[in-house]
């Protein structure tokens, strides 16, 4: 293995200002050992070698120029195949979008092509980014690197597994109620859902667009904040973008002290339902905390036991109505299209087609909750609900300055060991799903292997809305003190994909 | 298949007429409801299309400030209370000319409530007015166009296939919808019309649509439905949809009525559905059953912030609003002391701006009135549009005045003119001198003229020599075919009478 792939942005930036690499050789770096081992992982739908090495190639030649480049230019990126760009396919994970090739770049793409990120393709996802293990993908699951048999986590198992498998040092991943967290957690690599608004949601193919948010993924959480600050920030094209300076995500990420920072361990969040070993690595690491000189408090936030239930309420209501648009009228599949068909008839054979079986679901969980007569007691409550989780944010806030919990209940499970319960999948984003619901920040990063399994812990940080800078500068001061603790990242100690075998699950 | 109609007058006699109107306005922006792609009516299919009016994935709406500002001017201009905060909403229904299958419109929280419009309209006992009022003023985007292809009726039932422009999908529309309208009585037709027009005019004052009913820019869903006189139980409404004409408007009511009368009287039910009206035919067709609600499944548009006017703009912009038509036409009355007949044949012909814009150029009042309402509201009458849809301008009338004044034009020799003028020749000067027009006024050219006709008849000269005046008729015929119709009348008999000795 070549030893560029295994640096973090950070560093490859450096050996990139100081001519020690070449943009193109980078991204050659990262094609080879994908081309090796993607086979094995299945991280990447689609590739896109010649755009990738051609941007490569410009980055380089600027530099040459003497241009002023900023510090991600030549970096290599994974793009979650949610998130929309010129000319390149973007499935969704969905067989419904097919070869279809956007006509336009999302704002967060362009902006990332602007600063000279080199996207290297777009990474697997559950359909539509529903689901917590990938394996709601039409194109077959992405394998957690750690253990090939085990599920990344989802919707963005291919953008985790990616920065785990050392196929790219930044990826994309979108986040409706843990979809950046949970991955990041299962696989021992960072991951940052932004506060709503914070991040342009223009050119993210939507599931729920008022949880939708788009965010940072990499293995360390500077690299995070470094990507953070290129995406982050107004969007005319967004209404819901906020118009507000992006939080100084960067310095709070270098700054490493947490000196006086109150910090609330949420009740609710770590009880009943968790795995011991993810327990005990979060406690540890909260004592961590403590050590460091922040004041640790335990908040109570009675209502987020009815944030799942509201958020499976909310989210397929939205989903229901933003899938509408796959008809096959102007882009995607078309199937039936013979024997004089109505427009209709092929509308509803390329839906019963095009949409695989999770999908299907909760669209029609939510055309039910939004259909007259129902709509008060589903979607109505399920408002109120989310009302009432916001304000148990916002009591807790005004005792602490940042919330932590474990990411994700368990670690990695096996493919396939929860495809047929969808209820147990939910409940996988039952410590993640109160952020999006309130629109607050939240960041996983790696706190551990759990002894029993030696799999990836997640830790999660929620900071207020618009003090993302909050829970960076908690997660780089926990991140610095665990490395030390440790003698080097977590993710240093995962096995060798070269000699890994895939075992159970579909490859 | 007619359905049977009963007799207007019988149909007064039994029922009361509760009327209902939906009007939509496409609104004048340069740009979309919620993009920048340009609204300009006509271009090429799916030309004026980007990625959020097209519903492609991962495109989002970003309101156009422009289209809350017209919707304000409107909700003010008719009485409205105007929400602080209000909503966007989706209204879901799958169409294939519905980019999203989803329609962003407003649901329960629209942008202007409660308002009302005083409505004149002409009864046999003169002007009378009534107050329409006005439930709601909400904003939503337009749909894309389908055109079915092959079969016979250009519906989609029976089409070889379909065609779809996304051109108009987008373009801000405003729906208008009135309270019941209930004691209209047998004016019923008329109060709708009058209201119409009335909307119509004002928000054309209101610079925020061209408001071209032929051209769908304003839209009208004609509710009707029939209540047995006294007995306070309301009857099942029908809807025709997208009336295209302020006749049509008129005409549909009446139709409808007349039809629910015979199916009331028959003992039937009067089915809770669409209808289209046909023009030719003046009656109306069954479209879409509205027994079953159609539910939409409406919910907040989650891609949208809520809209919230300050207080301190809304003034500014009723501060803003032009002089209301109706203050306008009475001022116009006066000024131009038309009676009110007059006034109002103007108005129902919607040639009242065009007649101001006439004077305006400095022709007269009257002449310029006579010619709106007469040979260019003949000529609008005969290719069934609207006036002002004719290619002939105020400036064009003014000129035409301005030159009979002057006597280079005689009235017949105007009316070639202006026919000329609609028919696309040009402005009046190019068609008089394309068609070579020109009021023979020379004496000795008349003379000659006359001479050569009593040459022709000369016992008809001879019947005038002798005072039998009513004998020169058939010699300035001779004289007028002579000179092709381009000499003046009066002058010819002028100097017939004087050269025979009168």
């Amino acid at each position: 293995m070549s030893d560029l792939v295994t640096k973090s942005a950070t560093e490859l930036s450096s050996l990139l200002a100081t001519g020690e690499v070449s943009a193109v050789e980078l991204a050659q770096a990262h094609f080879t050992r994908i081309g090796a081992l993607d086979a094995k992982v299945h991280a990447f739908l689609h590739l896109d070698t010649e755009g990738a090495l051609a941007q490569a190639s410009r980055v380089d030649k600027a530099r040459a120029n003497g241009e002023k480049l900023s510090l991600l230019a030549g970096i290599p990126l994974a793009l979650k195949d949610v998130i929309v760009q010129e000319g390149v396919p973007t499935t969704a994970g969905s067989k419904i979008l097919e070869g279809w090739r956007p006509p336009y770049d999302a704002t967060i793409t362009a902006r990332m092509k602007a600063v000279g990120i080199v996207i290297l393709g777009k990474t697997n996802c559950d359909e539509f980014a529903m689901g917590s293990s990938t394996e709601n993908s039409a194109y077959g699951p992405t394998h957690n690197p750690w253990d090939l048999s085990r599920i990344p986590g989802g919707s963005g198992g291919g953008s985790s597994a990616a920065l785990a498998a050392f196929f790219a040092p930044l990826a994309i991943g979108t986040d409706t109620g843990g979809s950046i967290r949970q991955p990041a957690a299962v696989t021992g690599t960072v991951g940052v859902k932004p506060t709503y608004g914070g991040v342009s949601r223009y050119g993210l193919v939507a599931f729920s667009s008022s949880l939708d948010q788009a965010g940072p993924c990499a293995r360390t959480v500077l690299d995070a904040a470094l990507l953070h600050e290129t995406i982050a920030g107004h969007d005319p094209m967004d209404a819901t973008s906020i118009d507000a300076p992006v939080p100084a995500v960067v310095a709070a990420a270098k700054m490493r002290d947490v000196k006086g920072m109150r910090i609330g361990v949420v009740k609710e969040l770590g009880g009943e339902g968790y795995q011991v070993g993810v327990r005990q690595r979060f406690d540890e690491s909260v004592a961590l905390l403590a050590e460091l000189g922040a004041e640790i408090v335990e908040v109570s936030c009675p209502h987020f036991e009815y944030a799942l239930p509201a958020y499976y309420l909310i989210a397929p209501s939205e989903c229901s109505s933003n899938l509408a648009r796959f008809d096959a009228m102007r882009f995607g599949l078309r199937v039936g299209d013979e024997n004089g068909r109505s427009a209709e008839e092929v509308m509803n054979l390329t839906r019963d087609a095009g949409f695989g079986a999770e999908v299907k679901r909760r669209i029609i969980l939510g055309t039910y909750a939004l259909s007259s007569g129902y709509y008060d007691a589903y979607y109505g409550s399920a408002q109120k609900v989310r009302t009432l989780v916001k304000r148990d944010f916002e009591a807790a806030y005004e005792k602490v300055d940042v919330l932590v919990s474990p990411t994700s209940p368990t670690t990695a499970f096996k493919i396939g060991e929860k495809a047929n319960d969808p209820i147990a999948m939910y409940l996988n984003d039952i410590a993640t799903i109160p952020v999006n619901l309130a629109g607050n920040g939240g960041m996983s990063l790696p706190c551990g292997l759990a002894p029993e399994d030696g799999l990836p812990v997640g830790f999660q940080i929620i900071s207020p809305a618009m003090r993302d800078d909050l829970m960076y500068r908690v997660g780089g001061a926990l991140e610095a003190a665990l490395n030390d603790k440790w003698g080097g990242s977590m993710l240093s100690q995962i096995p060798a994909l070269e000699s890994a075998l895939i075992q159970g699950g579909v490859a | 298949m007619s359905e049977p109609m009963m007799d207007y007058r019988e149909v007064i006699e039994k029922y009361e007429p509760m009327l209902g109107l939906e009007v939509h306005v496409e609104l004048g922006t340069n740009s979309k409801m919620f993009c920048g792609c340009s609204t300009i009516f006509g271009a090429a299919p799916n030309t004026q299309v980007c990625p959020v009016c097209l519903g492609l994935p991962g495109a989002l709406p970003v309101v156009n400030e422009r289209a809350i500002e017209a919707t304000i001017l409107i909700g003010l201009a008719l009485n409205c209370d105007i929400a602080p905060w209000c909503r966007f909403a989706r209204k879901n229904y799958f169409y294939p000319d519905m980019p999203k299958n989803f329609q962003i419109s407003q649901y329960d929280e629209p942008l202007c409530t409660n308002g009302y419009l005083d409505v004149e309209f002409e009864t046999d006992e003169g002007m009378q007015t009534v107050r329409v009022e006005i439930e709601r003023v909400h904003m939503e985007e337009d749909t894309g166009k389908s055109l079915h292809v092959g079969g016979s009726t250009g519906r989609i039932h029976g089409a070889d296939y379909s065609l779809l422009d996304y051109n108009r999908a987008g373009i801000p529309l405003i729906e208008i919808v009135t309270k019941m309208v209930p004691d209209t009585g047998k004016y019923a037709p008329e109060v709708a019309k009058a209201y119409v027009a009335e909307l119509r005019d004002i928000v054309r004052s209101l610079g925020v649509s061209d408001v071209k009913m032929e051209q769908g820019s304003l839209r009208c869903d004609a509710n009707v439905s029939l209540s047995p006189r006294g007995s306070g139980i309301l009857g099942t409404r029908s809807e025709t949809k997208n009336v295209n004409s302020l006749r049509s408007v008129e005409r549909a009511i009446r139709s409808e009525m007349q039809r629910h009368g015979a199916r009331l009287a028959a003992g039937q039910k009067v089915h809770q559905e669409t209808r289209h009206f046909h023009e030719d035919t003046g009656l109306t067709t069954p479209g879409r059953s509205k027994e079953t609600a159609e539910d939409y499944r409406y919910f907040p548009e989650p891609d949208l912030v809520p809209v919230a006017p300050d207080a301190a703009w809304i003034e500014k912009l009723r501060a803003s609003l032009p002089e209301r038509p109706s203050l306008r036409r009475a001022r116009l009355k006066s000024d131009w002391g038309v009676p009110d007949l007059e006034m109002s044949a103007m108005v129902n012909a919607g040639v009242l701006d065009l007649v101001e814009a006439t004077v305006a150029q400095g022709a007269d009042p009257a002449r310029a009135r006579g010619w709106w309402l007469g040979e260019i509201a003949r000529i609008a009458n005969e290719k069934e549009v609207e006036a002002n849809s004719l290619p002939i301008t105020p400036e064009d009338v003014a000129r035409v005045v301005e030159l009979v004044a002057a006597g280079d034009l005689t009235d017949k020799l105007a009316r070639q003119v202006i026919e000329g003028v609609i028919s696309g020749e040009g402005a009046p000067d190019v068609v008089i001198a394309a068609r070579g027009i020109k009021v023979v006024s020379d004496d000795s050219e008349l003379m000659a003229a006359i001479e050569r006709a009593i040459a022709a008849e000369p016992a008809a000269a001879e019947k005038v020599r002798n005072g039998i005046l009513a004998a020169a008729g058939a010699l300035i015929g001779l004289v007028m075919k002579e000179t092709k119709g381009q000499a003046d009348a009066a002058k010819v008999r002028e100097l017939l009478l004087a050269h025979l000795g009168h």
